[in-house]
């Protein structure tokens, strides 16, 4: 009740505030000319807007100029070498596959059984499941190299002791990404409306069956732009691989168990990209442009999805 | 089914029916404690964090003095000079820039696509921002350390300040962190901006407000809270950008705010150390945890804001 009138109270507030300045301007001393002031605000935000968009997409035109001319199939399959001529990211792309094969089946049931708790059991007067949610909300903007520091005292040494393999590498991407999972599925599954629930127990379901036949099926779209969200993101991170092993220059196929090296796809594009010779720049350039392609056709599917079945109910 | 000796007349064709369900239904419980446990996880990963960080840098504390650690101003680890300043101030140098080129792209982008545009340009633009968002920031990096600053360095316009740069540049760094930023910020904002009720907008407009007026005087400040959290998440990012300001603000710690000079960030020296064949124990080792362990103190600090601020948002209009 109180955070209601709490509620009135401040739109009320705002209200006022803004019919008050809307009053000022209006019947207020008039400042010089306004349809001139109002024009060059206008120019100014369109400016920004075009400098925004403009940016990002010279980040692009200059990684095709630059990289066009190494764009070819040895790209993908020529293994790690040090030289432009035989470079390639055979040995990256696999890693990367690898990397993200394991880390999806990690985060998928993890991030979407914890959302299904957060949404659909936990009692939110309980003091944990908000310690959960505060701690969800935190980790979701924790940089990735402190979860490359975690990988490495955590995962790769300390109480779990995996060495510098492939899979120490999957499960601190995991972690990297299971807010963002989480974050996602909660607002999909908050978006499916409760007569569907309510329609389903009445009917005698258990809560659980109620959630595996009806609710999540009915969240599926947005629970998957939140996933593939995620993999984009972990795919393009090359930051906590750093601490975790993926820097050796690997001229062989990962293996996802043991210690004998691995590499992934932005790890060795940021080593081809700083050695001195000016034509592995090209191959860095190629590199990159296999990598955005990828990812930027994948967030433009789960924002496509997104957008698609946003507004269903 | 034999008949009861005494009926209670008001029981008498209705048989009464516990609500309970007929079984204790252990596998719905295991399924719930599962899931909580999923859901705990994230509690877990925290806890690792913090004693994954604290563990060394505690070692590290034990042999050099915290007064050295945070006020002095020299840091050469293998040398034996642990001031952190000059990472901190080198992280700051970057972080300002970026928001100084960041915070009026963003909020003009936002204003645009909330208050201005068609819907047909908002539906094109919005999601475009978000898909570039999603750009890796090695890319940007290399954009930056290939392109951008070697364009300042032709073309350079700044001579007040000293230069023209050499390969590596805070203020180059600065320009690509602020690129990656822009899109969170303009995002966020924007969803601030469009959850303003229209009434007050219509109330403003009804009163003879300009556009102008009603975008900066009504919606800009009803939206207030929800912008700031935009800014707060992206300074926390720009705090922890790591692969950008690795590759086009160099590697040489340094006491500056100076965009042109070459300077080490926190993320920088992480990233570069830890790469490098260090053995474990070291004070050099525990170096990393103690410089990872101010680097999250940061960015907590600027999330809890953050999240305070969307809060506040929240309570006013949902």
């Amino acid at each position: 009740m109180s955070s209601d009138i709490e509620r009135t109270s401040g739109r009320a507030r705002l209200a006022a505030g803004g019919a008050r300045s809307a009053t000022l301007g209006a019947l207020g001393r008039q400042p010089g000319s306004q349809v001139l002031r109002n024009r060059i605000f206008f120019g100014l935000i369109v400016v920004a807007l075009s400098i925004a968009l403009l940016g990002l997409a010279l980040v692009l035109i200059d990684a095709i100029l630059k990289g066009r001319n190494s764009l070819s199939l040895d790209l993908v399959t020529n293994r790690t070498s040090p030289r432009a001529e035989r470079a390639g990211f055979k040995v990256a792309i696999l890693g990367t596959l690898y990397l993200i094969g394991f880390m999806i089946l990690m985060v998928v049931p993890i991030g979407v059984g914890a959302a299904v708790y957060l949404e659909e059991y936990a009692n939110k007067q309980r003091w944990w499941n908000r310690l959960i949610e505060l701690n969800i909300q935190n980790l979701a903007a924790v940089p990735a190299i402190i979860y490359g520091i975690l990988g490495l005292a955590f995962i790769v040494r300390g109480p779990l002791d995996l060495g510098f393999i492939l899979f120490a590498g999957s499960i601190t991407l995991a972690l990297l990404v299971l807010p963002v999972v989480i974050i996602a599925s909660r607002e999909a599954i908050r978006a499916v409306p409760p007569s569907i629930r309510e329609g389903s127990l009445a009917l005698g379901v258990t809560q659980w069956q109620t959630i595996w036949r009806q609710v999540l099926p009915a969240a599926t779209p947005g629970i998957l732009t939140g996933i593939i969200l995620a993999v984009s993101r972990a795919m393009g991170e090359a930051a906590p691989l750093l601490l975790l092993g993926a820097t050796t220059f690997v001229t062989f196929n990962p293996q996802p168990f043991s210690d004998t090296g691995y590499t992934a796809l932005p790890v060795l594009i940021y080593n081809y990209a700083t050695r001195p010779q000016a034509d592995i720049r090209e191959v860095a350039a190629g590199g990159i442009l296999v990598m955005l392609a990828v990812l930027l056709l994948m967030n433009s599917f789960a924002i496509w999805l997104r957008n698609r079945y946003e507004q269903r109910w | 089914m034999a008949a009861p000796e005494v009926v209670a007349p008001e029981a008498v064709g209705v048989r009464t029916r516990r609500l309970e369900a007929s079984s204790p239904r252990y596998g719905e419980k295991a399924i719930k404690a599962l899931l909580g446990l999923c859901a705990a996880l994230s509690v877990l990963t925290t806890t690792a964090i913090v004693l994954a960080l604290l563990g060394p840098a505690v070692d590290f504390f034990r042999e050099v003095p915290s007064g050295d650690f945070f006020l002095k101003t020299e840091w050469f680890p293998t040398q034996g000079f642990f001031g952190v300043l000059p990472l901190v101030v080198g992280t700051f140098n970057v972080v300002l820039w970026a928001m100084v080129f960041a915070i009026p792209i963003g909020l003009g982008s936002a204003i645009y696509l909330s208050e201005y545009a068609p819907s047909r340009v908002r539906k094109v633009l919005k999601p475009m921002l978000e898909v570039l968002a999603g750009i890796p920031t090695v890319a940007i990096g290399f954009f930056g350390a290939y392109f951008l600053v070697p364009l300042l360095r032709d073309h350079w316009p700044g001579s007040f300040l000293g230069g023209p740069p050499g390969f590596f540049m805070a203020g180059g760094a600065a320009l690509c962190v602020g690129l990656m930023i822009v899109p969170i910020i303009s995002s966020l904002s924007e969803d601030a901006m469009s959850s303003v009720p229209g009434g007050l907008r219509e109330g403003a407009y009804a009163l003879g407000a300009s556009k102008m007026r009603v975008a900066t005087r009504v919606v800009f400040p009803a939206a207030f809270s929800g912008i700031v959290a935009s800014i707060v998440l992206g300074v926390s990012r720009a705090l922890g950008e790591t692969m950008i300001v690795l590759m086009v603000a160099g590697n040489r710690p340094a006491m500056t705010l100076n965009p042109v000079e070459v300077i080490q960030a926190m993320t920088a020296y992480i990233g570069v150390t830890a790469t490098g064949d260090i053995a474990t124990g070291t004070v050099e080792y525990n170096t990393l945890f103690a410089v990872g362990a101010l680097l999250f103190a940061l960015t907590l600090v600027m999330n809890m804001i953050s999240i305070r601020f969307v809060r506040k948002f929240r309570e006013v209009y949902e």
